[in-house]
């Protein structure tokens, strides 16, 4: 991965401003923030549209309770909190409030995976995609640069029943350019190759590029798959890309119980059963930089590469 | 022993020490929230260095880990760990060099206090999570039928979450007498000022109506009115009590004083060059006037 702020946007701080230029044409949305204003930049989306915009400080369970009752009158709210708070401490009342009744209300988490570094494993929003693709009706989308999570946002805009969008805070190079399309349930090949694939999601897929650079100056042929719709999924397309391959392998920011590696195994089990190597979490993580904590847990373009390598 | 003014000279001088230490150790990890440490800082001196005639507020030994004698600390307000740590160190748990390490890979000494911290003795996470496992403690002591306190720090912010009123509840209906708790009342968090984003007033009525028994300190940084509060704290019985002390973010450092934008950072090296001469200054002034 890159570290260059200056000329980049993070998904959060984008769907953040991206809230304002929409709120004009969709005049339906609310945003309810619990304590993440910073995070979000959602300090001018309060501003402008004020009778549109409800702060919840640190009341986050309340927030889920209080959209259910709010999206009664066919309103849209979008929920930003931080992912493993807003994921983690409420998942009955997403459960039971949101998705049993498919109310039509979005989740918007910050910090997505490790991203939150120094703040540490209490903040490490690592288990979410797990917690929320188990639920039935609830979607699940992890955009992989600031363009998809723009197109996701407007898609969710559109779009009826409950999505869990997780976003991270560091600012990375767009992927996309702005014709990209994202449409829930397609995953995308973002570059081919015959030999390895590698399926990745949100900051996974930055990764599995580096990696995939390394693995290609060792003679590999390398493919990577970015699934930014988690839930629905493409099976077709993950089958499609495992046949067409000798390794299948998932990266992601998340622990590999659950997640993006639990949801490959379960497709190719049932229609192409192979060998499926997960790489991501398989524990709890520190507090320290996220380039210390991508070193040492083998999640940057390296480290990927030498899991692969040690695995065909 | 030392007059009661001397005791109070000893703590204002510990209060500059540490508030310069808690300084250089977030700047040199550049991650933490100098805000909240600088706000609950005063909070923790008073409660682990502060003698009474009775005797020390918070019994504790470094040499003496887990013993029966020894009071509890749950440190709910964990994001300011960068104080509770130069606290810590100071009383001799462990090395302060090791703070070097401080939100570091591979260091015990995280963002949020865990166990593997020698002097805290509960894990804990998420705000408003605090109160509870201190409930527990204190309800584990006094089925034991020991008389150890529980101290707990909580930021007002963990107000605004529902677990901390249930945890409320509970501690009033088993009647939690060694449960004494300490509100670190700066009025902001992340995102500015707790009465716009959500108030959580009348603080004193909320916890009276819940059963407790409150205590106030209009200034949070007086050591004076501290020892006095947590006196009469100590002395409460069959509720438990709190004491809600009026902070402000940033205490000591003027130009980070009172401003959320310092909630959830630390000093630059620059900034950090210009808050601690002043402080340094303080602290030589309050030296002398010991040894005139």
């Amino acid at each position: 991965m890159q570290f260059e702020p200056e000329i980049q946007s993070s998904t959060q701080k984008t769907v953040g401003e991206e809230l304002i230029k929409l709120a004009g044409k969709y005049k339906n949305f609310s945003v309810f923030n619990a304590n993440t204003a910073t995070e979000f930049s959602l300090a001018n989306f309060g501003k402008e549209f004020n009778e549109r915009y409800f702060d919840f400080g640190n009341a986050i369970s309340a927030m889920i309770g209080s959209a259910a009752g709010f999206a009664v009158r066919g309103k849209i709210p979008f929920l930003f909190g931080s992912a493993n708070d807003l994921i983690g401490k409420n998942w009955l009342a997403i459960r039971n409030s949101l998705c049993v009744s498919q109310t039509n209300v979005k989740l918007i988490g910050a910090y997505g995976g490790m991203l939150s570094g120094q703040d540490g494993p209490f903040n490490h929003a690592l288990e979410d995609l797990s917690l929320m693709r188990v639920v039935p009706n609830m979607k699940v989308v992890c955009p992989a640069d600031s363009i998809e999570a723009k197109k996701a946002l407007e898609v969710m805009m559109l779009d009826f029943g409950p999505t869990y969008l997780r976003l991270f805070s560091l600012p990375l190079p767009n992927l996309y350019s702005p014709d990209h399309k994202f449409v829930f349930g397609k995953g995308h090949i973002y570059k081919s190759g015959n030999d390895i694939c590698i399926f990745a999601i949100g900051t996974g897929v930055h990764t599995a590029l580096d990696a995939a650079e390394h693995l290609e100056r060792e003679g590999r042929s390398v493919m990577v798959v970015n699934i930014s719709s988690l839930q629905p999924i493409d099976d077709d397309l993950i089958v499609e890309c495992a046949k067409a391959v000798n390794h299948v392998f998932t990266v992601e920011d998340h622990q590999i119980i659950g997640g993006l590696g639990s949801a490959v195994c379960e497709i190719l089990s049932a229609e192409y059963p192979m060998k499926v190597h997960r790489i991501g979490m398989d524990g709890f993580s520190e507090s320290a930089r996220v380039d210390d904590l991508y070193k040492k847990f083998q999640l940057d373009g390296v480290g990927i590469a030498e899991q692969v390598m040690k695995q065909i | 022993m030392e007059s009661f003014i001397d005791h109070l000279r000893f703590l204002e001088r510990k209060a500059v020490e540490l508030r310069i230490a808690t300084l250089k150790i977030t700047t040199q990890a550049g991650a933490g929230s100098i805000g909240g440490a600088l706000s609950v800082v005063d909070l923790l001196i008073a409660i682990y260095y502060g003698i009474l005639p009775s005797g020390a507020i918070l019994r504790t030994d470094p040499e003496k880990p887990g013993s029966e004698e020894q009071d509890y600390m749950v440190f709910s307000k964990g994001h300011a760990s960068g104080a509770l740590y130069a606290v810590l160190a100071d009383m001799g748990f462990f090395d302060p060099d090791e703070l070097k390490h401080y939100q570091q890979v591979n260091s015990n000494f995280q963002a949020f206090p865990t166990k593997k911290v020698p002097g805290v003795s509960v894990t804990f996470g998420g705000a408003g999570q605090g109160l509870a496992a201190a409930v527990g403690l204190a309800l584990s002591l006094k089925k034991e039928k020991v008389r150890n306190n529980v101290f707990c720090i909580v930021g007002d912010g963990e107000m605004q979450t529902g677990d901390f009123w249930e945890a409320a509840m509970l501690a009033s209906h088993y009647k939690l007498d060694n449960l004494k708790l300490v509100v670190d009342w700066n009025g902001l968090q992340k995102n500015g000022s707790i009465r716009s984003n959500l108030s959580v007033d009348p603080m004193s009525d909320k916890f009276e109506s819940f059963g407790w028994k409150t205590i106030q300190v209009h200034d949070g940084h007086d050591y004076e009115a501290l020892l006095l509060g947590l006196e009469r704290a100590l002395e409460i019985q069959r509720k438990p009590s709190v004491l809600i002390a009026k902070t402000l973010m940033g205490s000591g450092v003027q130009f980070a004083e009172n401003k959320s934008t310092y909630h959830s950072r630390v000093l630059s090296e620059e900034e950090l060059n210009e808050a601690l001469p002043i402080l340094e200054i303080y602290l030589e002034s309050l030296n002398q006037n010991v040894h005139s």
